[in-house]
């Protein structure tokens, strides 16, 4: 089940493994894109005082970007436990969305375990990787993606913790852009094949800009942002461009 | 310190439970094609919504964003890996940050 010209293959002998090591290889930048990210999550945390396995605890027990921060920064804070919970799961709506359009790929002889593991790893990332690199899912490709964040995740975390101020201004902002940069090299090749997919993504930008920029919505926070725009573009792409047929 | 814990473990089941509800318990699968069309299109969107504006703010001036957004953009059309573009992106934003800033 490969789209040709997305996936190479790995030549390997059990299918099974051979679907581990893809999963571990498209995993893999996004385990590099998570070493900044976190690392600048380890360095705030500790900053505000927290001990830094406390926020490598965090971000081994949460592994989400947005949610996390405003969770921790909430601690920090003083805010009171349903305050930090309410904000983070609002947050995370938004992987909702993402397990249901992840659970339409799934291959059929998953057991619960197996889906109830799986989730665990359902980030931004892998799941875009996950559905646009395949065309169903199995368990050993999902456990090779998750694998490299999660650790790159934590190690960052952990490193950004410890090193707090080491690494100089300069590179800190230059890595950044990383995780963005990746995102785009995501989205811009089927793009360029799907008139669709182009205008799909145009709405979902124009509607987080407006958010982030109009008098009044700037004071929505990130994770409601990105759920509403998300929610915008892909009702605008089933409303009018509906797929014929999808298996 | 129990109490910080306890907001992690909160925060950790928070996290948790939007990914596990639907792929755990929702085996069928959906057969209308409008909401198949949606989920089809919710990784693009989600990209898009994710990346835009948020860039512009992810080097601390904007002017070293866009330069590192129009390298990736230009690396991405020519369908370059994912680790070339982000490479070549921040080699870009600390260069512009290094001469420039």
């Amino acid at each position: 089940m490969h789209i040709p010209f997305l996936s190479r293959r790995i030549a390997t002998a059990d299918p099974r493994r051979q679907d581990f090591f893809l999963g571990l290889r498209d995993g893999f930048p996004i385990a590099l894109g998570y070493v900044p990210v976190s690392f600048a999550f380890g360095l705030l945390a500790v900053r505000g005082g927290l001990p830094p396995w406390i926020a490598t605890l965090i971000s081994l027990t949460n592994l989400t970007s947005a949610g996390q921060f405003a969770g921790t920064n909430l601690i920090l804070a003083g805010a009171s436990l349903l305050e930090i919970t309410f904000t983070t799961f609002l947050i995370n709506l938004r992987y909702l969305l993402m397990s249901l359009s992840l659970g339409q790929k799934l291959a059929p002889d998953l057991t619960l375990g197996q889906r109830c593991l799986m989730a665990f790893g359902i980030t931004d990332e892998t799941f875009a990787v996950a559905s646009v690199e395949r065309s169903e899912i199995t368990f050993l490709y999902m456990l090779g993606l998750i694998v490299g964040p999660y650790l790159g995740w934590g190690t960052g975390t952990l490193l950004g913790g410890i090193v707090c101020t080491f690494l100089p201004a300069s590179l800190q902002k230059a890595l950044g852009i990383t995780l963005y940069a990746m995102f785009i090299a995501i989205v811009v090749p089927p793009a360029k094949k799907s008139r669709t997919i182009s205008i799909i993504i145009a709405v979902a930008v124009g509607v987080s800009s407006a958010l982030t920029w109009l008098p009044g919505l700037r004071l929505l926070s990130e994770g409601w942002r990105i759920t509403i725009a998300t929610v915008v573009a892909c009702l605008f792409g089933a409303t009018f461009f509906p797929r014929k047929e999808v298996k | 310190m129990v109490r910080i814990l306890l907001a992690v473990f909160l925060m950790a089941l928070v996290s948790y439970l939007p990914r596990v509800l639907p792929l755990a318990f929702l085996r069928q699968k959906v057969d209308s094609p409008f909401f198949q069309s949606f989920l089809y299109y919710v990784p693009y969107a989600v990209l898009g919504a994710m990346t835009f504006p948020a860039i512009l703010y992810a080097t601390g001036d904007i002017g070293s964003a866009l330069v590192g957004f129009g390298v990736a953009l230009l690396l991405a059309f020519y369908e370059k890996g994912l680790i070339t573009v982000a490479l070549f992106a921040a080699f870009a934003v600390y260069l512009f940050q290094y001469f420039l800033g």
